[in-house]
């Protein structure tokens, strides 16, 4: 195999053999720069073993393995200063398998991140119910829990492809704002139970304890009052600062600000609230003026991400890999296309295929150097097929910011330079 | 009684735990009417959750002035954050420019937002009737009001937003009709 490595640790040595560089070539792919140039061309060239560092008490990442987020404000205001920052994107070139590193999950907040004293933070219930409640985390952590793996999406992921594909961007611009990890929690349903819900209530308002006070109304589908939960787990340890410490909702499958972090209250109601971010903000815009709202769920998506923007590959065999995900349930197919979307053929899915997960897909490729375009698109179990960009513009126009999920093409020019393009 | 038997009362047992856990655990404490009125700040598109209070553009000219146009620009406009006038009539063009004027649905979620997330730095910070100031002077500025209007509880929910009815709810998730059957 000998593609993918990212453009700025080319060249490599021509002399390299293609077996001999696969050790080398899983370094590139996990964002090594130093490891290549100075390659072990032969065992000899191994350098020899000895003691190593002393042991720590928590593991940093190799200081060959460079992998960092990028802030980043709307579209086309890409690198800028964390001040100015609206969110911060995951490396999906960099990563690999279904879980993305908790330090890695993308963030979107919407008021900086808050410093919250486990000790001193509330959430209250209360509204539509017989008994309003007060709970601290450690009454959280006292109940039964559940543990689940579910992708959280920001609704303005793949945003920057909305009117025009920037060739320069890499799946981490334009996918960087899905992740997936593993949440641990209390089922809302429990806490619904607590406070003796009253039946008429079918909405629910749930808000954080950021400076901006971000609230969302959640209709109490059959769907949500089973999935939800109140997550102060991730990944096996604390929710991390940017992701709601100590304690958010977890909503499988829905928009990723319906998750709301440093959740502090759920109120229930009988109808929606109308807060800005359910009128003013997470709403799509049509082209005919008219915008839709209430559009709560996260479509059914995929991406290419190696090779993927900005890589260079080789002729001969490459690896094709990706993530597949889809908020109506799990992923029964992913195909992909490398001549365009004239022909498609099924990829392989890493096993567990979870429903509301990102689940990796993968397929052999003999490049022959000529150039082309390569897709993905994926199917869910619920016979949901990701549309291609034109009938998706179509259907949505180019206005709608939030929502986008038309199929990813990468272009790939006859010196194998993988670029962004429409279709 | 047969093992069997005994497993599935267990079931049964672990089961009623999670359906009525207020029976057999006691989990939080019960909130005061005092600590959840400090904390119940939303407003509902009705009016409800409103609090008793009043302010006029004119009164909120200042108060924008002295807390809102560093970011939003003098009149709501050329600020370096959101602009909150002006753009009615380009929602279908290629170019949208969604404020408060041409986009927002409910004059309600004006006071709401400003409340909960306003001036930046410091949400919360405005007094009632400073907030309800600032809501009249945002609307004047989109012509919503006269320039020399006033709102409070009772008038706010009344205004009619001139995008009122530009939002059509997903149908899967609208709220009209949702839980119609139930």
């Amino acid at each position: 195999m000998t593609s993918k490595a990212p453009v700025e640790s080319l060249p490599r040595p021509a002399s390299l053999s293609r077996r001999g560089f696969v050790g080398s070539l899983s370094a590139g792919i996990l964002g090594a720069v130093a490891t290549e140039a100075a390659g072990a061309e032969t065992l000899a060239d191994v350098p020899d073993r000895g003691p190593g560092a002393d042991l720590s008490a928590h593991s940093e990442r190799s200081r060959f393995a460079r992998i960092d987020r990028i802030p980043e404000a709307t579209p086309g205001k890409r690198n800028v200063d964390p001040g100015d920052a609206i969110n911060s994107k995951t490396p999906h070139q960099k990563l690999v398998g279904n879980i993305t590193p908790t330090d890695l999950h993308y963030e979107r907040s919407h008021s900086g991140v808050p410093d919250i004293d486990p000790a001193q933070h509330r959430l209250l219930v209360h509204g539509m119910v017989r008994k309003p409640l007060v709970f601290s985390v450690d009454d959280l952590k006292r109940m039964p829990s559940i543990t689940r793996v579910v992708f959280i999406e920001c609704t303005g992921n793949g945003w920057e492809n909305w009117k025009k594909a920037d060739p320069d961007l890499t799946v981490q611009n334009t996918h960087g704002l899905v992740s997936t990890n593993e949440w641990t929690g209390v089922p809302l349903k429990f806490l619904i139970d607590l406070v003796s819900k009253d039946k008429g209530s079918n909405w629910m308002l749930a808000e954080g304890g950021d400076g901006a006070g971000v609230d969302r109304s959640i209709p109490l589908t059959d769907e949500i009052m089973n999935e939800a939960f109140v997550a102060y787990g991730q990944n096996g340890e604390p929710l991390r600062p940017a992701h709601g410490f100590p304690m958010r909702l977890v909503m499988p499958g829905f928009e990723g600000n319906l998750n709301i972090k440093w959740l502090r209250r759920l109120k229930f109601g009988n109808a929606p609230w109308m807060t800005r971010w359910e009128t003013a903000r997470y709403t799509q815009l049509l082209a005919d003026g008219k915008a839709r709202q209430f559009q709560l769920r996260m479509e059914t998506n995929s991406v290419i991400t190696q090779p993927s923007g900005m890589m260079q590959i080789q002729p001969g065999d490459n690896r094709i890999s990706g993530l597949a995900w889809s908020g109506h349930g799990r992923i029964a197919k992913v195909e992909i296309s490398t001549d365009g979307a004239m022909t498609w053929k099924q990829a392989q899915l890493s096993q567990p295929v979870l429903s509301k997960a990102q689940v990796r897909f993968q397929m052999d490729w003999v490049w022959d150097g000529k150039p082309t375009k390569i897709v993905s698109r994926s199917t869910d179990d619920q016979g949901n097929v990701q549309p291609d960009r034109q009938s998706f513009i179509a259907a949505m126009g180019t206005n709608a910011l939030f929502h986008y999920n038309a199929q990813q093409t990468w272009s790939i020019d006859e010196a194998g330079r993988v670029r962004n393009v429409l279709a | 009684m047969s093992s069997h038997n005994k497993l599935f009362l267990t079931g049964l047992f672990v089961a009623g735990l999670l359906a009525a856990p207020a029976l057999a655990f006691d989990f939080g404490r019960p909130a005061t009417p005092e600590e959840i009125k400090l904390w119940d700040i939303d407003v509902g598109p009705d009016g409800k959750g409103l609090p008793d209070g009043s302010g006029t553009a004119v009164q909120g000219k200042q108060v924008f002035s002295d807390n809102c146009a560093v970011c939003h620009g003098e009149n709501g406009q050329g600020g370096i954050k959101d602009r909150l006038a002006g753009g009615q009539g380009t929602l279908a063009s290629n170019m949208p420019v969604k404020t408060v004027g041409s986009f927002w649905p409910y004059a309600t979620t004006l006071y709401d937002y400003i409340h909960r997330a306003m001036p930046y730095p410091t949400p919360g910070s405005l007094s009632i009737d400073e907030t309800y100031a600032v809501t009249a002077y945002i609307l004047s500025l989109n012509g919503i009001i006269p320039a020399d209007g006033k709102v409070d509880r009772e008038s706010l929910p009344r205004i009619r937003m001139p995008n009122r009815d530009g939002f059509i709810p997903q149908p899967e998730f609208d709220p009209a009709k949702l839980f119609r059957k139930k």
